[in-house]
């Protein structure tokens, strides 16, 4: 980042952004005292760490261990595709994978990923709070969070589950795999969501530094609060969903099972009432994300501010009546289909508006492309996509043909593979040297984003053509005619998968070896850079900071880069 | 069949598939424009304004706000999802009433197979038989968990469910076969309960319907039972050569002592038979999963005679 140094003249007489500077530095250049090494060492002082900063990392650990793990499913399901025949595993050991595949990306991977890594490090800092307000609930998430997924890796190892991540009834309650232990470790991991909804909401309300005014805080906080409101309201109703499920397998309660008096459709009905709003507590944060990347990466004021804040809480609210449009084909009433339709092409509306106020963000901007920006920018391009799409999911005619093909597999992972996804890895990129002090190697890290591009458009396009062709999800075999775009697909996969293998091996290095960096790399002018070292001390700032401008004035404030002198 | 099919879409052969497809390919030229408008406008942009090494930090001139843009991005999307929202809900009435007129099919789901029963008598398994230019109702149900009836060619797909009735229609335009797929996963066999919708003309179709109610006139028991063996899917996952498959092969298996998975054993003889036709989930031979559907009400007693002579036939049983 050899630009902008402070120390060029310029023609400007404008403030500059203020640099925090670290009280003394160790040997490396890292400041001391910070986060990673004051505040105790050895593992017990981190398993029992109150810090907001040290519990982002340990769920950083946890939670990309378990990218990994739904990671290498993906993997095993595009290898068995590339042929209708038995490659690896037979149908019965598939369907337990692409279950498993599901469960853990989304459970244990996507809606924690952003809120409990990212909002958990980054949500006070950037607001000039010294911690969450309650730090002992935070811990408390964690540890639940590891209690939910040891449930789910239980199931795992046992005799995975082949429901599929929506557990259907009757077939959830009739099927003889380990069921119980996965609904019961997604009950577990609700509670974990729920404690870090609450946490973020109160601390959004309670804890704003001086002068950081409702309208002065960064989007990405914005879009945490809406998060963190579905997280609190819509997570109880999968609780309730699972537990009935469970009682009905062990207690024989009939409840969902026709066969005992209940309704089946009626679990769908619960399910969607949570996992509908649930795509949004995946979408909103990387939406924030997007926005702090944007105006970092051009050095632009978010343009409609507003309107972008705003449209994050008009989705929270819209995205609790939409539900029923998952079940456009099971046997609704023609009004409730009409309903449901029309809304959901409402929830539609705000996020085109974020897209449209990103992309003008750029006009006039000064804009680099590095790496986390190149990841906001295949976020535009996938997420366009995946917004597109997600019409003709909402045209019910077309939904009628579309719904359980691989026209959803494709629209659903655009959307939060191509949207979530991207916005987190370009996220971990940018708040990367912020968490270890270090930057990572940036070729290695444009290389990555370059096969994961690639490779993402050539895996999920295609399913749009298989799918519109006809080709239902979950099939273990195929028709011929399917068996070439199957093919492509999986190698677009493989792509996909080195390129997500460099990028971890890219940042890992980063944080041991990579350079140290400044308090300010990017030249951003949220707290969290202005305010705060890299990495930041145990309690965030050495002062309690004053807000004297807004978190994307750079028509006010000239953003002073910070890099060490002694590189 | 495969001659009607474009880039995106399957062939088009029912009376509300063009309709359909008209909407789809709108939403294709659609989502283009904006997806290039968008992406366009992001590498003019970041073509124009990239930061080139040495440059200077100034302050942002560019504008922050515009209300009238504001305005439009919120207005000319919201009056085009209006347009495609009456659009589709108009075809999709038309995909939900049934003429008056139509030919009614009993369509029965289970794993992992089809079963239709046709208005005259005769029924068929994973090949539903209609004439061409006739509106066709089918009225669902499933013995076991959800199953989703699919044709792409027709953009026909219902839920068929276990506990009440789904109906869905189409009128088929064009004489083929055409694949049926279940969308709605049901279990180890989901990608296997397919079959094929045959639309052939209005005599062929009653030719196929008087042949369909044959109850195996001038055939031995056995012969009949091998027939049906075939016709109603036992096959699926009962061999006769001794493969293993989900259920136990018949090869000789009559007369023998089989352990349940209760801990008791059964001897296979005609009683036995029956009762696993009609209610197999009582006495399940130890090693297998209690799957299989009941037959009740599928078949008729002379039916089950004659699988039961089948059955006996190759399990070894016969002389």
């Amino acid at each position: 980042m050899a630009v902008n140094n402070a120390s060029t003249a310029t023609v400007d007489t404008a403030p500059r952004s203020a640099v925090a500077v670290p009280a003394s530095t160790d040997e490396k250049g890292l400041p001391h005292p910070n986060f990673l090494k004051d505040g105790g060492t050895g593992l017990w002082s981190w398993l029992s760490t109150l810090d907001h900063k040290r519990i982002g990392v340990l769920y950083l650990i946890m939670v990309m261990t378990m990218f990994f793990v739904g990671g290498l499913y993906a993997m095993l399901i595009r290898i068995e595709l590339l042929s209708p025949n038995q490659i690896l595993m037979n149908a019965d050991q598939y369907n337990q994978a692409f279950t498993m595949h599901g469960a853990v990306m989304i459970f244990l991977f996507i809606i924690p990923s952003i809120p409990a890594i990212l909002g958990n490090f980054v949500l006070p800092l950037q607001i000039g709070a010294k911690d969450v307000a309650f730090p002992r609930l935070n811990l408390a998430s964690w540890y639940l969070y590891m209690i939910g997924a040891a449930f789910a890796v239980y199931s795992l190892v046992v005799n995975a589950a082949d429901t599929g991540w929506t557990f259907y009834t009757p077939y959830s309650t009739t099927t003889n795999t380990a069921v119980m232990s996965i609904t019961t470790g997604a009950f577990i991991l609700g509670f974990s969501s729920i404690f870090t909804g609450i946490n973020f909401i109160v601390t959004v309300h309670k804890m704003r530094a001086p002068g950081m005014t409702w309208f002065k805080m960064p989007l990405m906080i914005w879009a945490l609060y809406a998060t963190a409101v579905i997280q609190v309201l819509a997570t109880p109703v999968l609780g309730i969903t699972l537990l009935l499920l469970i009682l009905e397998r062990a207690f024989g309660v009939g409840i969902f099972d026709p066969a005992m008096g209940g309704d089946p459709v009626l679990f769908q009905h619960f399910f969607w009432f949570y996992s509908h709003p649930a795509v949004y507590i995946m979408i909103l944060p990387g939406m924030g994300i997007i926005s702090e990347l944007i105006a970092t990466f051009s050095r632009r004021k978010i343009f409609g501010y507003k309107f972008v804040a705003f449209s994050s809480l008009a989705i929270a609210l819209v995205s609790f009546i939409v539900w029923g449009h998952h079940m456009f084909t099971a046997g609704q009433s023609e009004f409730a289909v009409m309903v449901f339709s029309f809304i959901t092409f409402m929830v539609g509306i705000p996020s085109a508006i974020k897209i449209f106020n990103w992309t003008t963000t750029l006009y006039k901007g000064s804009i680099s492309l590095s790496v986390p920006m190149l990841y906001a920018l295949s976020f535009l391009f996938k997420f366009t996509i995946g917004g597109l799409t997600g019409i003709f999911l909402g045209a019910v005619s077309v939904d009628i043909h579309l719904h359980d093909t691989y026209f959803i597999v494709a629209h659903f992972h655009y959307v939060m593979v191509g949207g979530t996804v991207m916005a987190f890895i370009g996220g971990l990129h940018y708040w990367w040297p912020k968490i270890f002090g270090r930057m990572y190697n940036r070729i290695s890290a444009t290389v990555a984003w370059f096969l994961v591009f690639a490779g993402f458009n050539m895996t999920f396009f295609t399913q749009f053509i298989l799918g519109s062709q006809g080709m239902p999800r979950r099939y273990w075999t195929y028709i011929d005619e399917y068996t070439r775009m199957h093919g492509f697909s999986s190698i677009g996969a493989m792509i996909m998968g080195v390129g997500f293998a460099i990028m971890g091996i890219t940042l890992l290095h980063g944080a041991l070896k990579g350079r140290v960096v400044g308090s300010n790399p990017w030249g951003a002018l949220t707290l969290e850079w202005t305010h705060a070292t890299s990495p930041p001390e145990p309690h965030n700032f050495s002062e309690t900071p004053v807000v004297e401008h807004g978190p994307y004035d750079y028509d006010k404030v000239i953003p002073q880069v910070d890099e060490p002198t002694s590189a | 069949m495969d001659t009607t099919s474009t880039f995106w879409l399957p062939p088009s052969v029912s009376t509300v598939s063009g309709e359909v497809d008209g909407l789809f390919m709108f939403l294709v030229w659609m989502s283009v424009f904006f997806f290039v408008l968008i992406v366009a406008g992001t590498l003019v942009f970041i073509t124009k304004w990239r930061r080139r090494k040495g440059d200077i930090a100034q302050l942002d001139t560019g504008p922050s706000h515009n209300s009238i843009l504001e305005a439009m991005w919120i207005i000319v999307p919201t009056l085009l999802v209006l347009v495609i929202f009456i659009w589709s809900f108009r075809t999709y009435m038309k995909m939900s009433i049934v003429p008056a007129n139509a030919m009614e099919v009993k369509v029965t789901g289970q794993k992992w197979f089809w079963s239709f029963a046709y208005p005259e008598g005769g029924s068929s398994v994973n090949e539903l038989i209609v004439p061409v230019d006739t509106p066709v109702k089918l009225l669902m149900s499933s013995q076991d968990v959800i199953h989703s009836f699919f044709v792409p060619a027709f953009r026909v797909k219902k839920d068929v469910l276990p506990n009440r009735y789904s109906i869905a229609w189409f009128e088929a335009t064009e004489v083929g076969e055409y694949d049926l797929f279940c969308t709605e996963f049901c279990g180890t066999k989901h990608s296997e309960m397919i079959g094929k919708v045959r639309v052939v003309s209005y005599s062929e179709f009653q030719d196929w319907q008087e042949e369909a109610m044959f109850s195996g006139e001038g055939m031995s028991m056995a012969e009949y039972g091998e027939r049906l063996y075939v016709n109603k899917a036992c096959l699926t996952c009962h061999t006769t050569d001794g493969t293993p498959a989900n259920g136990p092969t018949w090869l000789g298996i009559w007369g023998t002592e089989e352990p349940l998975t209760d801990g008791t054993s059964v001897t296979v003889d005609e009683n036995y038979v029956r009762e696993s036709i009609l209610n197999p989930r009582t006495k399940i031979v130890a090693g297998y999963q209690p799957i299989m559907p009941t037959y009740q009400g599928i078949l008729s007693d002379k039916e089950i005679d004659a699988l039961v002579a089948y059955i006996k036939e190759v399990g070894g049983g016969g002389e």
